[in-house]
């Protein structure tokens, strides 16, 4: 079932186009990765993705049949404040305020499902830990919960693996191969090109033309064959 | 001692300045969590400088409930300074630092020049040091105060996720679909209350003090958003309390006593947190 749709969509800021003519769709199960250059778009895609900016021309479609109205999000790392006095459990709760609508406050339920959230990245021990005392793939894995609380259908994550250790970012992958594998539709930004397309089954490559859409065998091909052409 | 303060408490006006002065800490404390985890602590002391050229504008024009001035002039200049800092962090920065010493030479200018008071140095001393006694608030102001601090409180309660998420996180909670822009003008609204609250007991100088030393000397001893928020409305409360019993007792400036009392309670705090980790 295709859970997010692309149509020569423009995306941009004020009416200023940034990207133009991207194509693509994602279906429940599937992880896309889009890769390019810094500063060629990716992040303003992501922006209208999430409903922050409009798109400037085109058009997208989300299906949210079934769950709340939001996109789960994973920031870019630092995007969140420095010493920011919180608990583990306190930032993946506020995941919740997509369900809550016009009410003040949490009730139990959301209590329960923040904590299988956390428990679902293996991050429920640190439900009561302070967040600034995490360590970074601990950092990410929190945030994922809180994206989690806000939806069980899509989440987009904005350069997961930036400033981890290697090992941190094999178990950030992990988990995402076990929601994809639980029928969620995941997208990934990303420069680090090889690990993320290991994950994939799509990519989305900002190059020199307009964005091109590929499943993860043909960006094989196409990488392989531009390679050949430079050298 | 003791006997001197039973018999203060005894007079209606003391406990209305007391009153007063506990909602007027509890609120400014409440926003101080935010404001500073978000770098936003000098947007109370460049308010509360606005605060004070208003409440020129006030004195000059003869207005005599001035708070009908200072509310809406301080607000509006809140609610332009947070606009501006969603656009660029660097000039709002520069933007607060312009306008809280224009406003501080203007309103010195005005109150100069046009002032009809023959206590002139008087009434500029009690506007940004605070009224030199407490008791000299008048039974409308008292009631101006509560009323806004009960806004702030209630605001503040009804929001604490939202703000939480907000100030943890600006561009998840738009990802939700909150109406960020919204909130911060609520926000900046709620700030501007308590400058104008603050100002009638600290004065427009020492205001932030009330803002930024509790937030800071929770968040040395506590960890999560919830525990600094409560720990932070307690110190607020007592050092209030102690200050202004300490000057209705020892005869010294109220306002003054109020910050010197956080900021030991700051130095206490901080104390704390170094023992805790060492």
């Amino acid at each position: 079932m295709t859970r997010l749709a692309c149509t020569d969509l423009c995306v941009g800021y004020s009416g200023m186009p940034v990207a133009e003519h991207i194509d693509f769709c994602i279906g429940d199960g599937e992880l896309l990765c889009i890769v390019g250059e810094n500063g060629i778009g990716k992040s303003t895609l992501v922006k209208t993705l999430l409903g922050i900016i409009p798109p400037v021309s085109g058009e997208l479609q989300i299906d949210y049949t079934g769950h709340g109205k939001g996109v789960g999000y994973l920031p870019q790392r630092g995007e969140s404040q420095r010493d920011f006095p919180a608990s583990a459990g306190e930032i993946a709760l506020s995941g919740r305020l997509v369900r809550i609508g016009p009410r003040a406050f949490f009730g139990k339920e959301d209590r329960e499902a923040a904590r299988r959230a956390l428990e679902r990245v293996g991050a429920l021990e640190w439900y009561d830990e302070p967040f600034d005392r995490l360590s970074g793939g601990q950092q990410q894995r929190v945030l994922l919960a809180r994206a989690l609380c806000a939806t069980s259908s899509i989440i987009v994550l904005d350069e997961p693996t930036t400033g981890l250790d290697p090992e941190a970012t094999q178990s950030l992958y992990q988990i995402l191969d076990s929601l994809r594998a639980d029928g969620m539709a995941i997208i990934i930004v990303s420069h680090d090109v090889d690990a993320a397309i290991t994950h994939a089954t799509h990519v989305l490559a900002f190059e020199d033309v307009a964005p091109q859409f590929f499943s993860v065998a043909d960006y094989r091909a196409h990488r392989h064959a531009r390679l050949c052409e430079v050298e | 001692m003791f006997e001197t303060l039973v018999s203060y408490l005894s007079y209606p006006f003391v406990i209305h300045a007391l009153v007063v002065g506990v909602l007027v800490a509890l609120c400014s404390s409440l926003l101080g969590t935010t404001l500073v985890t978000k770098r936003l602590s000098y947007i109370g002391d460049g308010l509360s400088h606005v605060a004070f050229g208003a409440y020129a504008i006030a004195a000059v024009t003869g207005i005599t409930q001035n708070m009908l001035v200072i509310a809406p002039v301080t607000t509006l200049a809140a609610v332009l300074l947070l606009r501006r800092k969603q656009r660029s962090r660097v000039q709002g920065d520069a933007a607060i630092a312009m306008m809280s010493v224009t406003s501080l030479a203007a309103g010195y200018l005005l109150m100069n020049v046009f002032g009809t008071s023959s206590n002139l140095s008087g009434d500029v001393c009690s506007t940004l040091f605070g009224s030199t006694s407490i008791l000299t608030l008048t039974q409308s102001e008292v009631l101006l105060c509560t009323i806004m601090s009960i806004v702030v409180v209630g605001g503040f309660v009804l929001l604490y996720n939202r703000i939480f998420a907000i100030t943890f996180d600006e561009t998840f909670a738009q990802a939700c679909g909150l109406p960020v822009g919204r909130y911060n003008l609520v926000l900046a609204v709620m700030i501007a209350f308590v400058i104008v609250v603050g100002m009638s007991l600290v004065g427009a100088l020492l205001l932030s003090a009330l803002v930024v030393f509790p937030a800071l000397a929770a968040m040395r001893v506590c960890r999560t958003f919830k525990s600094v928020t409560i720990c932070s409305a307690a110190i607020a409360v007592t050092c209030a309390l102690l200050g202004m019993l300490t000057s209705m007792l020892a005869n010294t400036p109220v306002g003054s006593t109020i910050v010197v009392f956080d900021a030991v309670a700051f130095a206490l705090f901080m104390l704390l947190g170094a023992a805790r980790k060492g």
